[in-house]
């Protein structure tokens, strides 16, 4: 569904991604770990459009959306959450919601008539809401929700525009264990719907989700394969995994 | 037109763009370390004209009163900075802006209460004559005192910026705020310093050109808005870029307005070129400033790599 | 403001003209209307600086060509009122297009400097145009016709226009906030780089934005030029802009009323400081009255620093409290 052919990316003298060659399946949840600063965040920017590429190819479904912007890669599926939570303070959960189902169903070149009017968005906005685990929340002003609710927020937008896959960045970021729990069903839940590229440092999360898992480290893939490969893989145990021999 | 009206008016430009830099290169260095954008900039300008008009008048002198005005109105630039100016740095832009915008309008009312709208200074008698510079080319002596003067500030900064422990930490606080604040260097009295240097940068660009472009409240707004054309076309923090900026605005303007009008008269009807000659001179700088944010909207110099 | 209120205050604008006829108060008459016309702008500048976060500090041109187009109409003897202030609003929003689109390519302070630049480049080019008064302005015989038996030669019949455009303005943009544009461009504002992740080309919504509060401002600037029947090329130097901010962040930024209240704020304290004399006041400081501008940024930087909510804003946290 999604394929990287030497996706590369340099600032000045330093080089983020590095020939990245890179596939995920329809229907996989794909892992990409690395250690910091290997580039993670750069790659999901690069393919999620917030970054351009100084060299290589991005396809999607076929397609080559190298030079596409970001909201024509929306469109077309490609959606993404962030790593720093980026929602929309001042508006309430299910505003935020609505704002994403409202960008995929229909023009929003429209000045008259009044939002609140289209029951129908804000139904899909409140049924995600529930999905997230936020149905209590719903008013609530996204500024003021907790950490892992505007994590689960977070995630919900990038789900809300019906994407086929979706780059999930540290989903699970300074969240506890009760919370990363939660997290972890959730994507177990949406993954019979939604294909999901998932950038997580939480290796027990990983480990449970993942069907396959790529490794990068210092903007090159060093290893891609399935867990129980990579576990096993020499060269990642000894850049990634440390001297935890047993893992 | 003559080689003599080129050379002169690329001296002008020159001079221009000298004035141009003493202005740019403090609102350079508070806009790239403190992230401000200081409208009230061309009040300290303004501050330093009237300042120097009315300490000539007191003293007799020109050079004294010029020489005096300089470090009253740094010590003026700190205490704005020490009382409302400190307050903004950690507001938006937009706040910025206009609490700037009303310290243009406090200050020019005020300079009207105490001076009036306008103040005479005239530029020293031994200076109002021409000097030779080459065989039947003559040049204004105060306008070479300009450019030395200009020439020699921009020198000393250069010194003051690249060679001391404290243009090391202005270039640093230029390149990377944070890292210079987490270096733990006394930041408040960096900034009230830096500060101080820029209003006195303003005092004597005011002071200078005062005679030339007589010194009236609101001469502040017209030179404010080239100022940070320049500091645009430069390159945010940067003192180099100032310069190039600044000395290119100068040059594109002066030169714009002089021959632009003849250029255009060689090529359209005369009705034309008399109504589109002016127009487009004027802008000149401007259309510079779209060019360079389009093609390269760092600027020529950008502080940061 | 809630419904009662809107009604209060419309009626109570309805009826003043009677009221001020009936004391022979001409001048407030007026004045008022200078009200709406500055408000109208101030509102239009609301569009883009409060619900979407622009800050364009080069509004004035839009203003500007409003009042310049209209007044070229008239000049060049095309009086009706119904070609000249369409032509007008369309070459103000076609202005605010253009400015627009290249400005609106820029970020932050490069933006706020590149409207700068265009607003200042646009006072230029006015004020070189010798044909059309130049530097001097441009002096109108008459308001324009409306052959509809419309007389805004007569400043009653004016006041009533001009306060009919501005309730429809604000009806306009209630509409708009409501509406599924108003609620991208607020959530622009909010967060601009997560509505183009969710699917929204930010640009075009910018862009359009800018056109509709362009346009908006060319109608105010009609309204300008027609009111004093006069117009000169300091309707769009920056300082002008300047003022319109002023007004807004007075007023209550992203606020339905900040542009109203904003205007008659500012424009009636000028209008206090200037006519009415206060005697403790004047034993300090003879003719303060002449350095109205001093308390204007005295308040203005007051508001800044510590109600930057406005005075909208204000109001509205202590109805919540």
């Amino acid at each position: 569904m999604l394929e990287l052919r030497s996706v590369s990316k340099h600032f000045g003298g330093i080089v983020a991604t590095d020939e990245v060659t890179l596939e995920v399946e329809p229907g996989e949840v794909h892992a990409l770990i690395g250690p910091n600063g290997a580039g993670k965040s750069t790659l999901i920017a690069q393919i999620a459009g917030d970054l351009g590429s100084d060299r290589g190819a991005i396809l999607f479904e076929g397609a080559d959306i190298t030079q596409a912007t970001q909201h024509e890669r929306v469109r077309a599926g490609l959606s993404r959450s962030y790593q720093i939570t980026s929602i929309f303070g001042r508006f309430s959960v299910v505003d935020n919601l609505a704002l994403a189902v409202q960008a995929r169903s229909g023009s929003s070149f429209s000045f008259w008539r009044p939002v609140s009017a289209e029951a129908a968005l804000f139904e899909e906005a409140r049924s995600i809401a529930g999905e997230i685990g936020l149905a209590g929340r719903e008013t609530a002003s996204a500024a003021t929700l907790a950490h892992g609710e505007q994590r689960a927020l977070e995630v919900g937008l990038a789900l809300a525009t019906r994407p086929k896959l979706v780059l999930l960045d540290e989903p699970m970021a300074g969240m506890g264990p009760e919370e990363s729990q939660r997290m972890i069903e959730l994507i177990g839940r949406i993954r019979a719907r939604v294909t999901v590229l998932l950038v997580e440092h939480d290796m027990d999360a990983v480990f449970r989700l993942a069907d396959r898992i790529s490794v990068l480290v210092s903007g090159r893939i060093i290893a891609s394969g399935t867990p129980a490969a990579i576990r096993a893989h020499a060269e990642v145990k000894r850049a990634y995994l440390g001297e935890e021999a047993g893992v | 037109m003559s080689w003599v009206l080129i050379l002169e008016q690329t001296l002008n430009g020159l001079q221009f763009g000298l004035m141009l830099f003493l202005l740019a290169a403090g609102l350079t260095l508070v806009f790239g370390i403190m992230d401000m954008i200081n409208l009230a900039h061309g009040s300290l300008y303004m501050l330093g004209a009237f300042l120097a008009a009315a300490l000539v008048q007191a003293t007799g002198s020109f050079a004294l009163g010029v020489l005096l005005a300089i470090p009253a109105t740094a010590v003026l630039g700190m205490l704005l900075e020490m009382s409302v100016l400190r307050t903004l740095y950690a507001r938006d832009h937009l706040s910025q802006v206009l609490a700037t915008f009303a310290l243009i309008l406090i200050l020019n009312e005020a300079v009207r209460i105490v001076w009036g709208s306008d103040l005479p200074l005239t530029m020293p008698a031994a200076l109002s004559g021409p000097v030779q510079l080459l065989p039947g080319m003559f040049y204004p002596a105060y306008r070479l005192l300009i450019i030395g003067v200009g020439a020699a500030v921009a020198g000393l900064l250069y010194v003051l910026v690249a060679r001391t422990r404290i243009g090391m930490l202005v270039r640093a606080g230029a390149s990377n705020r944070e890292m210079a604040l987490a270096m733990g260097v006394n930041i408040r009295r960096l900034f009230t310093l830096l500060f101080g240097v820029g209003a006195g940068l303003c005092a004597v660009a005011g002071a200078l050109l005062g005679p030339l472009l007589a010194v009236q409240v609101g001469m502040g707004e017209n030179i404010l808005i080239l100022a940070f054309v320049v500091i645009v076309v430069g390159g945010i923090g940067s003192i180099r870029g100032a310069l190039a900026g600044a000395v290119l605005v100068g040059l594109v303007d002066t030169i714009g307005r002089a021959f632009l009008p003849i250029l255009f008269g060689l090529f359209f009807q005369p009705r034309v070129a008399s109504a589109a000659g002016p127009a487009i001179a004027s802008v000149l700088a401007y259309l510079l400033m779209v060019v360079v944010l389009y093609f390269r909207p760092q600027g020529l110099f950008p502080a940061r790599g | 403001m809630r419904g009662a209120a809107t009604w209060a205050v419309l009626a109570m604008a309805l009826a003043f003209p009677l009221a001020m006829q009936a004391e022979h108060q001409t001048y407030y008459l007026s004045f008022a209307s200078r009200i709406f016309i500055y408000a109208l702008a101030a509102t239009s500048l609301n569009l883009i600086l409060g619900y979407g976060g622009m800050i364009s500090f080069g509004h004035a041109a839009f203003v500007g060509t409003g009042a310049y187009v209209s007044s070229i109409f008239i000049v060049e003897g095309i009086t009706s009122a119904w070609i000249g202030w369409p032509a007008a609003v369309a070459a103000s929003a076609l202005a605010a297009l253009a400015i627009g689109a290249v400005s609106l390519r820029t970020r932050g302070v490069y933006f706020i400097m590149i409207t700068l630049a265009f607003a200042q480049m646009m006072f230029f080019l006015v004020n070189s145009m010798k044909a059309y008064g130049g530097d001097e302005g441009l002096s109108l015989r008459e308001r324009a016709s409306t052959g509809l038996g419309i007389d805004l030669g007569s400043d009653t019949v004016f006041y009533y226009v001009a306060l009919a455009l501005l309730a429809a303005g604000l009806y306009a943009l209630h509409r708009l906030a409501h509406s599924r544009f108003g609620r991208v461009v607020q959530a622009i504002r909010e967060n601009e780089a997560r509505a183009e992740a969710i699917g929204f080309p930010v640009y075009r919504y910018k862009l359009a934005c800018f056109v509709l509060a362009g346009a908006a401002g060319g109608l105010a600037g009609v309204l300008l030029a027609s009111h004093g029947k006069y117009v000169n090329p300091n309707v769009l130097h920056w300082t002008q802009s300047g003022t319109l901010m002023v007004m807004v962040i007075l007023g209550g930024v992203g606020r339905l009323w900040g542009g109203v209240v904003g205007a008659a704020a500012l424009l009636g304290l000028e209008d206090l400081i200037s006519n009415h004399r206060i005697e403790w006041v004047a034993a300090l400081l003879p003719n303060y009255q002449q350095h109205a501008n001093l308390g204007v940024g005295a308040v203005l930087l007051a508001i800044v620093l510590f109600a930057p909510q406005g005075i909208a804003g204000v109001l509205a946290g202590r109805r919540r409290a």
